[in-house]
């Protein structure tokens, strides 16, 4: 059953990375690269670590993808501009790709692995304890500082990204939300009885 | 006998299936009668009759409404994306549906009693959106696609403070698992152990974000019919548009499911000398979906500036600043340990 399970999953891994690659339209390429990251969790899920298979499906489909679909709909994207750029590139992709191939087939294709190396795939972690416990127990008891480093490495990119993008214009009308709380409508209008032909 | 459904491949897949079935064909009967229940409270609050023609009291109107959705013709606008125009109202009703397999209706009451439930479901609800925003896109017209570009805005925002909310309630249980939960909830004390108590103004904040996450009023602003007609409903028709409107109201139940389940104790009894069962888990959810009913009747719609300062501005910081306060109050016992509830 999970043999199938896991065939099921990677074959819509591979189905999904293919046609994010090669479907003309950007928005169809966001929505097989979601199914390619809801087929991966579901091999997380396979493989036992259900913590990261949803940490998966929440960060990437559920906040990620959401805002690279909302970029890509708004794009006005020129196919034709595209696809000149594209053939401009070819050879210079091709020949890294072509390279990296041939570093992966080296690589891989002399891979050994010693017999000690089999007892490190087994599990390394506690098998009495579910693995968001495990993964806890492991961040912030082991690697607290580095979790420290990672969280505050992404604070300082929050922080940037938003002093590159805000602006204050000051041509620009702002509202003030708490003056418009604050309005009391007692003080904001005034009844005034205006006589025929005379005006204010 | 009972080993060919333990056992085989066939008698297992036989025993989810009729489980799934044992808990969606009840859930969408009760769909029909929450849906005239909704217009029936909104035309009270209005002093309206509301449907009353269909069945007595008008109790057969959703059915009337069903099979009038279904024979009515499928319009496709000319310059829609077929394929996505047709996958956005699958994809909003059975996402939808998919959570329900981790809700426990009473103890051992679950389809699948996973351990990071509660993180499944928050996973599922943050791919709701994705109807939404393939159907504005596929529709090819200007309306719906505002319509869905806000509610992709509208729903990021508002997951981010029910994420945070949600923390506080796992860091109190010390566990994911949803029947973990309710199990920490009970005590002598019936009603005044649940966590709406000690996690009360997160019962407040979690009810407005749960309106915001399903696109109730008064945060229904991706189809607000005075701007946006009906934003990404607007080329919908018979039963692509149906199955949109299962999809919202079922995501609504399950929000109301969850208030009960981590707020309101789920299926524990208010009072120590009654027993705990299904019934009480469904009066809550049934009191939550009058709640829903209730603030559609009687909130005007926010403005789109407004719903997202509310979203950032107001709900992250409390909910941020509530997570900090609920893990220093478990961890230090604070307030007779109220916030500590795990297993020693």
């Amino acid at each position: 059953m999970s043999v199938f399970a896991f065939y099921l999953f990677a074959v819509s891994v591979i189905t999904g990375g293919l046609f994010t690659v090669i479907s003309r339209n950007p928005v169809h390429s966001v929505l097989w690269l979601i199914l390619a990251f809801l087929s991966s969790a579901g091999l997380f899920v396979l493989l036992g670590a259900e913590f990261v298979a949803m940490l998966l499906i929440i960060v990437y489909v559920g906040a990620v993808a959401v805002l690279f679909l909302f970029v890509v709909m708004m794009l006005d994207v020129d196919f034709a501009e595209l696809k000149a750029e594209m053939a401009k590139y070819m050879p210079l992709a091709l020949l890294i790709g072509l390279i990296i191939l041939m570093q992966f087939v080296m690589a891989f294709g002399a891979w050994e692995s010693s017999a000690a190396a089999e007892g490190l795939r087994a599990q390394v972690t506690d098998p009495t304890r579910f693995n968001t416990e495990a993964l806890g127990l492991i961040l912030y008891d082991d690697y607290f500082l580095l979790f420290q480093l990672a969280g505050l490495i992404l604070l300082v990119a929050m922080i940037g990204a938003i002093v590159l993008t805000l602006r204050h214009r000051v041509d620009v009308k702002r509202q003030d939300v708490i003056a418009q709380m604050m309005r009391d409508p007692a003080k904001a209008m005034e009844l005034k009885d205006v006589k025929p032909g005379q005006g204010l | 006998m009972a080993e060919f459904f333990t056992q085989t491949g066939l008698g297992i897949a036989l025993l989810i299936t009729g489980q799934v079935l044992l808990i969606m064909l009840p859930l969408l009967l009760c769909l029909a009668f929450l849906m005239y229940a909704d217009r029936k409270i909104w035309a009270a609050v209005q002093m309206r009759r509301g449907p009353n023609v269909v069945g007595v009291w008008g109790l057969m109107q959703s059915f009337a409404d069903l099979l009038k959705y279904v024979v009515k013709e499928v319009v496709v606008p000319a310059g829609a994306d077929r394929a996505v125009f047709f996958l956005a109202p699958l994809v909003s009703l059975v996402m939808a549906l998919i959570a329900w397999a981790v809700i426990p209706f009473n103890e051992g009451w679950v389809l699948s009693d996973i351990n990071v439930a509660i993180l499944y479901v928050f996973a599922i609800s943050s791919l709701e959106v994705y109807g939404v925003i393939m159907g504005g896109w596929a529709s090819n017209s200007k309306y719906p696609f505002l319509g869905s570009l806000r509610s992709a805005a509208q729903m990021i925002s508002y997951e981010v403070s029910i994420g945070l909310i949600i923390i506080g309630v796992i860091i109190s249980t010390g566990s994911m698992n949803l029947t973990s939960v309710v199990n920490a909830q009970e005590g002598a004390g019936g009603i005044l152990n649940w966590y709406f108590l000690p996690h009360f103004p997160m019962l407040i904040l979690f009810f407005i974000s749960a309106l915001a996450e399903t696109n109730r009023p008064p945060f229904d602003l991706p189809e607000a019919e005075s701007e946006l007609v009906a934003g990404y409903q607007v080329e919908y028709s018979s039963t692509p548009f149906l199955l949109f409107m299962i999809g919202e109201l079922v995501a609504v139940v399950l929000m109301c499911a969850l208030v009960s389940l981590l707020f309101l104790g789920g299926w524990l009894s208010p009072v120590p000398f009654l027993p705990d069962g299904f019934l009480w888990m469904f009066l809550k959810m049934l009191f939550v979906f009058f709640m829903f009913s209730m603030v559609k009747a009687i909130t005007p719609r926010y403005r789109y500036d407004q719903l997202m300062r509310l979203g950032w501005k107001v709900f992250l910081p409390f909910s941020l600043a509530w997570v900090v306060f609920v893990a220093f109050a478990a961890k230090f016992e604070w307030f007779w340990g109220i916030y500590a509830r795990w297993p020693m």
